[in-house]
């Protein structure tokens, strides 16, 4: 399930984030810090998370460092699934 | 002791002629803010001085001494004049903050080109918009932004150069694509330096205003003065410091105070390519040993947010002066910086179409946390009565913020929108726009924008261009934006959505519009909040009463309804 969630975060962030022809990032890619994904763009990348996986992230929580690669994000999100 | 030493000797005998002076520039004779920013600062012995320390993804670093700035933007001055480049020619830079958005902004302005400095964040829509409006002849950008500027490229048929700066080869360049590499480029040691003066053009910012389309707001090379003077009294640069500017030069912060006036004081500054985290903006700070850092308030409210315990991980012993721009630094954040700096962050205030520093908060001077600070010496700033125009007989009243036009960095026009520009003054005062109110000690405290555009981390969103493209999403009737209060932005946008026959607001939806406005616009114009609604505040005559909505969010009275359409 863990792989999966990895798996459609980085597709989605690839596919809405990223320019054509970019390079490609991995699950460890820095997003906020790499400046792929801005901090005022990490509210759509949440509220794509909260939908999909039906979960409310809290503001506090969804902080730059929480948000900078595809494994922090999931390990995020499974932080309140199981909640 | 401060470079201003006393701010009020310095307002007895002010004049901007110590500003030429120290420059070595002699009114009636040429001025070239390129060569000021390079070529002088050689000559004076300089040239072995580190310029730029810049650090880049994937932690690669590169440094240029002045030596390097000065042939590096001769260089790219030279390969524009090859393309056809001619004075006065609109050149856009449409990069991440890498070494060839500073180096190549010289290097247009050497050549008396028009620089064009662009927030790569843009999406197509907002780029074609400014590239359209300027008639800008050539794009200097990177491989990662060329896809955004293709696909408008029909639509630009003024448009010739696409200019790439990191071509790896991979993929074939496009229609009116180009290589330049800097690295691989032969090194110009000598580029005949446009004789521009002191009333030449020299930029053109982007600024959005309420109504209309982005006006594209004209500087022009006599800018320099004041740039220079206000960063040598604000920010104190000295010849020994390490200054670090956080901001964008797609933004007017980042190229009067991130390019121009830490270069013409031949000081050595960091940039940082890479978005906002705390531990690699103070690692930054401890490795180079910044003494000098000027930031936003968003960026300092976001690092308030990320804790004390990360700071003392970092040895800031270095930072002498931290100061602050793009709205107002509240408070309870210039308290912070002292508890957890040891000194405030001093806020400073200006605006694009004003070129350097208005009012500001200066070293050595009482700080009044919240406070916009006093006019810088030679700026005539006053709180006027909205009614009249005139100046404000008694102090504490709120009122509209004007000041006297003629400084160095005024802009010179809004492009090709002379009527627009004239609006701007009323009554012998340049309208800033602001409100504000001004105490018995001189100290003036901002209130709030005059209209309605959304300041949001900084940067000036117009409601309107948003509402503009919403209604271009299949799904959308009507629109409305206002500014919504935010904890760190201090306001972010707020989309009311009235929907189509046949669609119904859900989830998926609410993504999918943020999703289009921030492709189409940029991140900032994303709404970050939705509101479908079954139907608009409207007046019997149609208009979208939009202060309504806003007053609701920032729990305000509603005020006069009178006008208001019954439903």
């Amino acid at each position: 399930m863990a792989d999966d969630l990895k798996d459609s975060i980085l597709k989605y962030v690839t596919a809405e984030y990223l320019e054509e022809g970019a390079d490609p990032i991995g699950y460890d890619t820095p997003l906020i810090s790499g400046g792929i994904v801005d901090s005022f763009s990490m509210v759509s990348l949440k509220r794509f998370l909260e939908n999909k996986c039906k979960i409310s992230i809290p503001d506090e929580d969804a902080s730059p460092e929480a948000f900078d690669s595809v494994n922090k994000i999931a390990d995020l999100v499974l932080r309140f699934t199981r909640a | 002791m401060p470079n201003i030493g006393s701010y009020e000797e310095r307002l007895k005998n002010f004049s901007w002629s110590i500003a030429e002076s120290e420059l070595g520039y002699e009114p009636g004779k040429g001025l070239n803010v390129g060569w000021h920013c390079s070529d002088r600062i050689c000559l004076m012995g300089k040239g072995d001085k580190i310029a730029l320390f810049w650090e880049g993804l994937g932690g690669i670093e590169k440094r240029f001494t002045y030596h390097d700035v000065r042939r590096a933007s001769n260089t790219i001055g030279h390969f524009l004049h090859g393309l056809g480049i001619q004075a006065e020619d609109r050149v856009c830079l449409f990069m991440d903050k890498v070494p060839e958005l500073y180096l190549g902004t010289l290097g247009i302005l050497k050549i008396g080109a028009i620089g064009q400095p662009l927030f790569s964040a843009f999406g197509d829509e907002s780029l074609f918009v400014r590239l359209e409006n300027a008639q800008t002849k050539a794009v200097i950008t990177q491989r990662k932004h060329a896809p955004k500027i293709r696909k408008i490229l029909d639509k630009l048929p003024f448009l010739e150069h696409i200019i790439i700066v990191d071509h790896d080869g991979k993929a074939p360049l496009q229609k009116k694509e180009v290589v330049f590499s800097l690295d691989k480029a032969d090194p110009v040691e000598h580029l005949d330096i446009h004789p521009t003066e002191a009333e030449s053009p020299s930029l053109l910012h982007y600024t959005s205003g309420t109504t209309g389309l982005p006006k594209g707001v004209k500087h022009v090379h006599y800018s320099l003065i004041s740039q220079y003077l206000t960063a040598k009294w604000v920010h104190d640069l000295r010849d020994d410091d390490i200054y670090w500017c956080t901001a964008d030069p797609g933004w007017v912060t980042g190229t009067s105070y991130g390019i121009i006036a830490p270069w013409s004081l031949g000081v050595s500054q960091g940039v940082l390519d890479g978005g906002f985290s705390a531990e690699a903006w103070y690692k930054f700070i401890e490795k180079h040993k910044i003494t000098v850092w000027y930031s936003a308030p968003t960026a300092i409210r976001s690092l308030m947010k990320a804790g004390e315990e990360i700071v003392r991980k970092h040895d800031l012993s270095s930072l002498r002066l931290l100061a602050s721009v793009g709205e107002p630094l509240n408070s309870e954040a210039v308290l912070w910086s002292e508890k957890v700096f040891g000194k405030a962050f001093l806020d400073t205030y200006f605006q694009t179409e004003t070129g350097s520093i208005m009012i500001t908060n200066f070293p050595g001077m009482k700080i009044k946390p919240g406070s916009m600070g006093k006019p810088f010496p030679g700026i005539t700033a006053t709180i006027l009565d909205p009614k009249t125009y005139e100046p404000y007989a008694e102090t504490g009243k709120i009122g509209l913020i004007g000041i006297r036009p003629g400084w160095p960095a005024m802009m010179r026009t809004y492009w090709n929108n002379e009527e627009t520009y004239r609006k701007k003054f009323q009554n012998g005062w340049y309208m800033t726009g602001d409100r504000a109110s001004l105490d018995k000690e001189g100290y003036f405290w901002f209130v709030g924008r005059d209209d309605d555009i959304i300041n949001t981390g900084g940067h000036l969103v117009s409601p309107f261009e948003v509402e503009s493209v919403l209604l271009e999403h299949p799904a959308i009737a009507e629109s409305a934006v206002v500014a919504k209060p935010d904890p760190i932005n201090m306001e972010v946008v707020k989309a009311f959505v009235a929907l189509k026959a046949g669609f119904k607001p859900s989830a998926d939806l609410d993504l999918e519009i943020m999703n289009f406005i921030r492709k189409k616009l940029s991140p900032l114009a994303m709404p970050q909040e939705i509101e479908f609604v079954d139907s608009l505040p409207k007046t019997r005559s149609g208009k979208i009463m939009r202060r309504i909505l806003k007053a609701k969010e920032w729990g305000e009275e509603i005020g006069d309804t009178s006008t208001l359409e019954n439903d």
